[in-house]
């Protein structure tokens, strides 16, 4: 085989004394694709930014065609041919494709900015990856998500990138849009250039890859060659951890009650032919890739983007939801994806942000809950300086805490909750599961979006599971992950269910 | 197929905020010729169009400017002593002597650059808000000015009042030279790094920072650019009056005005797009509606009302096409709309930016 490009060894990092790597390495051969995967939180985003150059390592060494480096910026790895695609991506929408692929290294002569060769030069890129349909001269907001994720791939190969890194470059894409990514992966591939791949998707992981390195809880599991490998394997490496440690069981006394949420042909712009029927008492998880329209299913029953068509009951009455007021007055409850933008006021307190829903929807009864503010509060284990402290002060568990008290407060009869772990630690992690328990056992009813495979599995009574905008599937309780990855990537097919990891 | 996507988008890409800055001023003058015709003047009379231009002159300079540090996501307020200052300077130092000229212009448009220095280095290295940073170099501007200058002040020689006062047909002087400053900026814009930093570092400082630029840098030229234009148009208001004013700047209240002329044209206040011509339509525009309106002899207040209201339309406009929206997965009926990779000429130009968002 052929000289290693990249070689990195036990790489370490800690985040506020947590640490989230613990001595990671692995080695990129010239026109290999490499499979990085593990679960939410196994440590891959931040390996890749570490190699990028956005963290720096505590310890461990990174060897670029056998010269140790160690970047401080992604600039700095750029020019040492080690690119990423993030899986946020860097444009500018306003700018042009070539003015994006060339933005702090644009071609100059005579002093001025060339943009023709400018132009020349993207078209060019863009031609060796067999891509005829983006104009560069075309604003980027005007490109569908694929079109930017390949301006992103274009913008790696100007610099004459070795190694480029893929952080999810499918999570957006619908599957036709898949196949190009594949086509432009093998001609890379076929030009020498080492790719890491980091995806949650099995399928692509076996179709793409060479070698495939896992990772769970910042540690390396294993890494080889990919045909050693078959789909149970891989899944019980990722996986291998018992739920049931983490998740509590029903509270006793919870009953599963009369229909509160029933869904018949719901959809609009984003999600289509939805039919669900979430009961008292019940958890219903919704899995599938970012991208599914498992936030849109949310925001469509919240009203902030209503269901055009189909019908929707909340306990046995038809209701059409039109705003987020309307929902909060009927019993509906959001607890958002993005608490920083969307569930709190940062710069308000504690008491400012539990009180938010209250004082805007049901002003009158803002006393009262003022009151048991404090109780609620202690209840649910938030850790503050007391009510008046910034809620940008607290950590993300304790900042959750306070988006759940802002909704209690309320209280739903309905809880929609989008993410409700995400970026916090597994002491809140639990503290959330055990409110969820706590809801059900009082009659509230739950809809659970997660990206976390085993956090859907460990809490829901059942399984939706989106897939392009449709449920793909409805699933029981304690359904497999391979199952449900199956049903999310719309392969059930491509992975054999009768031995299903356990 | 693939042949024809590329000239549709492009097609559609022009059909830009500066086109529509372009159909709007084409609208207002329709509309305003027709107005001024019912009073029975001509609005196409070589002395309205020198009026409307010569109106358009001084707030086209200081707009120019503007765009610059607007499309930074900047502000600069600091413009209205600016103007006031570099006409004192220059009619001071001038002191009724053409040999004086040189040195004049030189001392005004340093001193503003020095300003515009200073505000760029409060904005990026003291990280204070464009908005407070130069308010507060504007007033100590303010302060100097009302301690130092009882009223107008200086002399401008008959050679420098030429240019305020001469004109190419019905072409002043003045415009001509603020649109050759206007076509300065657009090459800068376009064809400098510089130039195109600053839409980088107005659009997204991060991303402009992961992609190895200095952001401070085109911020601190904006400033500079913008005081320096802001200057070039106390040195126009000098030259038309003949001494320097302390109350030029507030008399035409051209902070607010070059803000708004930069908005009018399709400049999003938050950075990142925009142009100059567009400004100079927006620019345009306003000149046009305050000619037809003194032309048809509309009270002042009644002034005032016409334009807030042409730039809160204008805003309203702009916000109702650039709302950030997902593109919608399914049609009415439920079934998918064209594969966006298969046909991304069928998508709806206003429905954006899925992949920034995210």
């Amino acid at each position: 085989m052929s000289e290693p490009i990249l070689v990195a060894e036990g790489l370490e990092k800690s985040f506020f004394g947590v640490q989230v790597l613990r001595g990671v390495g692995l080695t990129l051969h010239p026109g290999e694709v490499h499979g990085l995967i593990g679960e939410n939180g196994a440590g891959k985003s931040t390996f890749m930014k570490i190699l990028a150059g956005v963290y720096q390592r505590d310890g461990g060494t990174v060897r670029i065609a056998g010269a140790e480096v160690d970047f401080q910026h992604p600039v700095q790895a750029a020019e040492a041919g080690l690119a990423t695609v993030f899986q946020e991506f860097n444009l500018l929408p306003e700018r042009t494709v070539a003015e994006n692929v060339f933005v702090g290294r644009e071609p100059r002569r005579f002093g001025l900015v060339d943009r023709r060769r400018m132009v020349r030069q993207t078209e060019q890129l863009l031609a060796e990856l067999g891509i005829d349909f983006i104009d560069a001269d075309a604003p980027v907001r005007r490109l569908s998500v694929a079109e930017q994720q390949i301006v992103e791939i274009v913008k790696a190969l100007s610099v004459d990138a070795r190694v480029i890194q893929m952080d999810e470059p499918t999570a957006a894409l619908a599957d036709h849009e898949v196949e190009l990514l594949y086509a432009i992966i093998a001609r890379l591939k076929a030009r020498g250039v080492a790719i890491l791949y980091v995806s949650h998707r099995l399928k692509e992981i076996f179709d793409l890859c060479d070698t495939i390195t896992v990772l769970k809880d910042g540690a390396l599991v294993s890494t080889g060659p990919a045909d050693e490998l078959d789909t149970d394997e891989l899944v019980r490496r990722m996986v291998g951890r018992p739920i049931e440690t983490y998740f509590p069981e029903a509270e006793p006394g919870t009953e599963l009650g009369e229909p509160r949420l029933v869904l018949r042909g719901a959809g609009n712009g984003y999600v289509d032919g939805i039919e669900l029927e979430l009961r008292a008492g019940e958890i219903v998880g919704v899995a599938g890739l970012q991208g599914s329209g498992r936030t849109e299913l949310a925001e469509a029953v919240f009203g902030i983007a209503p269901f055009t068509r189909g019908t929707m009951e909340l306990d046995g009455r038809a209701i059409r939801v039109t705003g987020a007021r309307q929902a909060v007055r009927e019993g509906l409850a959001l607890v958002t994806e993005d608490r920083k933008a969307q569930g709190l006021a940062l710069n308000q307190s504690v008491l400012d942000n539990a009180l938010l829903v209250i004082r805007s929807v049901f002003s009158r009864r803002t006393a009262a809950v003022r009151r048991e503010l404090p109780g609620v509060l202690s209840s649910l284990e938030v850790a503050s300086r007391g009510v008046d402290q910034e809620v940008q002060y607290l950590s993300g568990g304790n900042q959750q805490k306070v988006v759940l008290a802002k909704w209690l407060a309320t209280e739903p009869r309905v809880v929609l909750m989008d993410e409700p772990t995400r970026g916090i630690d597994v002491g809140a992690k639990v503290a959330v599961y055990r409110l969820m328990r706590r809801l059900t056992r009082e009659g509230v009813a739950i809809l659970m979006i997660s990206s976390e495979l085993p956090e859907v599995i460990g809490m829901s009574d059942r399984i939706i599971v989106m897939h392009d905008g449709r449920a793909s599937a409805e699933l029981p309780a304690r359904s497999d992950e391979a199952t449900i990855l199956a049903a999310a990537t719309g392969t059930l097919a491509a992975i054999d269910l009768e031995g299903g990891a356990a | 197929m693939s042949a024809a996507t590329p000239a549709a988008r492009r097609r559609r890409g022009r059909l830009d905020s500066s086109l529509i800055v372009g159909i709007a001023l084409v609208v207002v003058i329709a509309i305003g010729a027709i107005l001024v015709a019912t009073v029975g003047r001509n609005f196409f009379s070589p002395g309205n169009i020198r009026d409307i231009l010569t109106g358009m002159s001084v707030l086209g300079f200081v707009a120019i400017g503007q765009t610059l540090v607007v499309l930074c996501a900047s502000l600069d307020l600091s413009v209205l002593y600016v103007i006031s200052l570099s006409s004192l300077i220059a009619a001071d130092l001038m002191a009724g002597n053409p040999a004086n000229i040189p040195l004049a212009l030189a001392a005004s448009l340093g001193v503003a650059a020095l300003i515009g220095l200073a505000n760029g280095l409060i904005v990026t290295k003291l990280k204070v808000n464009g908005f407070i940073a130069t308010l507060g170099t504007g007033l100590i501007i303010k302060g100097f000015l009302d301690s130092n200058y009882k009223g107008t002040s200086g002399d401008v020689p008959m050679e420098f009042r030429l240019i305020g006062a001469t004109g190419l047909g019905p072409v002043p002087v003045s415009t001509i030279l603020m649109l050759a400053v206007a076509e300065l900026v657009w090459l800068f814009l376009g064809r400098t790094r510089t130039g195109h930093h600053i839409y980088a570092v107005g659009g997204n400082e991060q991303v402009a920072r992961l992609s190895g630029i200095r952001t401070a840098r085109p911020v601190i030229a904006a400033h500079v650019l913008c005081s320096m234009s802001a200057a070039l148009a106390g040195l126009l208001l000098a030259s038309r009056s003949g001494v320097g004013n302390p109350t030029f700047g507030a008399q035409g209240g051209y902070d607010l005005l070059s803000i708004a002329a930069v908005v009018l044209g399709g400049t999003l206040l938050l950075g990142g797009r925009g142009s100059v011509w567009g400004t100079i339509g927006g620019v345009a525009i306003f000149a046009v509606v305050d000619n037809v309106m003194s032309v048809m002899q509309v009270n002042p207040f009644l002034k005032d009302v016409v334009r807030g209201i042409v730039i809160v339309a204008a805003v309203a406009v702009y916000a109702s096409r650039s709302v950030e929206r997902r593109r919608p997965r399914f049609d009415a009926g439920g079934a998918p709309p064209a594969p966006a990779a298969a046909s991304p000429a069928a998508v709806d130009p206003a429905a954006t930016t899925e992949g920034a968002a995210r």
